[in-house]
């Protein structure tokens, strides 16, 4: 983990790999304050945004994830020329929905969208930008939160290690006085998701999909018992009847945004 | 004068997602132009199979951050048709209302941070905080406005998360809706202004005649429903796409190109506007005066104001929006309808900012997605881009060959390509 006082202005970067870009629109929305703290980093690379090239960076921020070989090849190009390198959202950080490609065949996968005359595209299997290189700073979330940005932005200016809040949703739903997803019958993983989303989408009647990803030392073990038919739980019993939930089910749900890592997706 | 040039943009700026450029010149004539989308594909369609219908119109927003909102709801109409689902007007009027939302924040974001640029003769937007900062202050504002009816109608833009099948899953805050109300009151303003800053924007001449797709809607401006039409004179139900729009695959292209009548097809805000200027608001259609713009609309640099025109109708028709919604009085009790999911096929047709947006989705007893095709508004419009490209660039031969680089360029731009989408 790379920690630096800054004695100029540092130059920032923005980068995107395999994603939809949602994180640097949400980055964007920062409207007014985006000004204010692009007054303290010159910004010389942000292909969305501007036009201009940069070859070295003190801070690079990377979002999206590593789907090809040149994928691997560019982030360590970005990793080799940047001090400070900051993975931005679900996509860079754990893999999100992309790796549920990662499932299939891929030539099965090539053929089914562009046929029979479908070019080769050196696909591998899909991974976070986390685990090809070295990444110094985090912030997960489909989008990441744009009070998480500001705060790991402030931790990169001020040399200071960010360690994301380690709580389940289930705290902010308690801090905000939400009725409880449980409670009206649906599946929901905020009990095994990291919070700092201010529980955003329970907030709209939604369940929590666990796109920020695990809590260090998820019990997901608990969540699973509750859902079992024999579990005490009245309304459980009920919930896992009519959806006929299984406990592949929910592992399926809970590999949408933060997957089992594979030993063989290791670190390079 | 580029006699003889090779002219290769790698990754270029200032639009979502990676595209290249590629121009052969050779004694004076193009040999071979080209935009590739390089963008890594995610098969979403392949992955989608064998998920859930609730979890699916979860995922597929996560196709593209800029049009969430359309994917969302366009994922959300397919199960909605296959299941036979009928939402209340009030569900109805509060999703064109996100729609409205989307396409202002879509297009403001486009005309003045992608755009504006290139005919200021600057990086980025930007450097308007010191030269322009009333400019740029407005651009925020109209931007924001944007924002916040997504807010208010759908949770949030990027994602959305109250939006379900059958309706939504909260309960609409009228106050909130009043204050919504009152802010787009004072966006007119802000539009009127945004109308004059574009109108002494020099535009490059340039026309070519193609084929202009949308969907088409007698009662309103189709951006939420309406049939399939080309301004061929051939309008179709949205479930019969595959029978009259071919998609194909192309080797320089991560994004399939597609085809209906002729070769080639745009579609988008100058489509839409070609197809549906009768039912323009009056808003929008000040702005059309104020820009001098007499439909068909041949030049396809005209995307920019007929983003302009959008921007002011979506303003206006948000208002007479809430005033419906607010006169009713939200009904807990329509905000989502209850239904079962049934064994059946479904096709979702949107305009999303960019252009008409198809998901297609088959589902068995269960709910479970069997089969998947999602039509892209900018993969639709890569041949008729090229087309341009050609036509274009041999127009301005004489020129440079950094001047063809940077016109080129251009010209992709004001397509708004939404690339990430277009390879999905």
């Amino acid at each position: 983990m790379v920690i630096k006082n800054f004695s100029s202005k540092p130059r920032a970067a923005f980068f995107d790999f395999a994603c939809c870009e949602g994180c640097q629109l949400t980055v964007l929305q920062l409207d007014d304050r985006l000004l204010e703290l692009m007054a303290h980093v010159e910004i010389i690379e942000w292909r969305q945004v501007m036009s201009g090239r940069g070859d070295k960076y003190d801070i690079a921020f990377c979002e999206g994830g590593v789907v090809r070989n040149e994928d691997v090849d560019r982030i360590r190009s970005i990793r080799d020329r940047t001090d400070i390198l900051a993975a931005l959202g679900s996509c860079a950080s754990i893999a999100c929905h992309n790796s549920l490609r990662n499932e299939w065949n891929v030539e099965y996968a090539i053929k089914h969208v562009y046929g029979e005359n479908a070019g080769d595209f050196d696909l591998i299997p899909v991974r976070p930008i986390s685990e090809v290189v070295e990444v110094d700073y985090q912030a997960t979330g489909c989008p990441v939160s744009l009070k998480e940005f500001v705060t790991v932005f402030e931790h990169i200016l001020t040399g200071k290690i960010y360690r994301p809040p380690n709580d389940p949703v289930c705290r902010e739903c308690k801090q905000n006085d939400y009725v409880c997803v449980y409670e009206k019958g649906r599946i929901c993983l905020g009990p095994v998701t990291r919070c700092g989303c201010g529980a955003a989408c329970v907030a709209h009647g939604d369940a929590c999909h666990g796109c920020r990803g695990l809590v260090d030392d998820a019990n997901t073990d608990a969540v699973f018992k509750a859902l079992e038919p024999k579990s005490r739980h009245t309304i459980m019993e009920q919930m896992v009847r009519k959806n006929r939930l299984t406990e592949t089910d929910l592992m399926k749900k809970l590999s949408i945004y933060d997957p089992p890592k594979k030993p063989e997706n290791g670190k390079e | 004068m580029a006699h003889h040039a090779d002219i290769h943009i790698h990754h270029m700026s200032r639009v979502e997602g990676h595209g290249d450029i590629h121009a052969r010149i050779r004694e004076g004539a193009i040999e071979e132009i080209k935009f590739s989308v390089v963008e890594a594909p995610r098969f979403f369609e392949v992955f989608l199979k064998g998920k859930h219908y609730a979890e699916a119109v979860h995922i597929v927003s996560r196709i593209c951050g800029v049009c969430a909102v359309s994917h969302r709801l366009a994922g959300l109409k397919a199960a909605e048709n296959a299941f036979g689902v009928k939402v209340s007007r009030q569900t109805e009027r509060l999703r064109r209302l996100a729609l409205n939302g989307e396409i202002l924040c879509s297009h403001i974001l486009h005309l003045y941070f992608l755009c504006t640029p290139d005919y200021l003769g600057v990086s980025s937007v930007f450097p308007l905080a010191e030269s322009d900062p009333e400019t740029l202050k407005r651009a925020i504002r109209l931007k924001r406005l944007g924002y916040e009816i997504c807010a208010v109608t759908a949770g949030r833009h990027t994602h959305p998360t109250g939006m379900e099948t059958g309706g939504f899953s909260f309960v609409h805050s009228e106050k909130a809706l009043q204050d919504l109300k009152k802010q787009l009151e004072d966006a007119i303003e802000d539009i009127e202004a945004a109308v004059e800053f574009f109108r002494l924007v020099t535009l490059p001449s340039f026309e070519r005649e193609t084929e202009y797709v949308s969907l088409k809607n007698q009662d309103r401006y189709a951006f939420y429903d309406g049939r399939l039409y080309s301004s061929d004179d051939v309008s179709a139900l949205s479930i019969q796409y595959r029978d009259l729009i071919k998609e194909y695959t192309v080797s320089h292209s991560n994004a399939r190109h597609a085809r209906w009548r002729r070769p080639e097809y745009m579609t988008g805000a100058l489509a839409r506007l070609n197809n549906n200027q009768e039912q323009i608001s009056l808003l929008g259609r000040g702005a059309m005066s104020a820009l001098n713009l007499n439909t068909p609309l041949h030049n396809p640099f005209l995307n920019i104001y007929a983003q302009i025109v959008e921007c002011a109708h979506c303003v206006q028709s948000s208002i007479e929006l809430i005033d419906k919604i607010l006169d009713n009085g939200i009904r807990k009790s329509d905000e989502l309808t209850v239904f079962q999911p049934r064994k059946g096929r479904g096709v979702g047709a949107i305009e999303a900012p960019r252009g008409l947006l198809l998901h297609d989705f088959e589902y068995d007893g269960d709910g479970i997605c069997t089969d998947v095709n999602l039509v892209i508004p900018t993969a639709q419009n890569m041949a008729n881009l090229e087309a341009d490209m050609r036509e274009y660039a041999t127009e301005i031969i004489d020129q440079s060959e950094s001047e063809i680089a940077r016109r080129l360029q251009m010209l992709a731009r004001a397509y708004d390509p939404c690339i990430s989408c277009s390879v999905h």
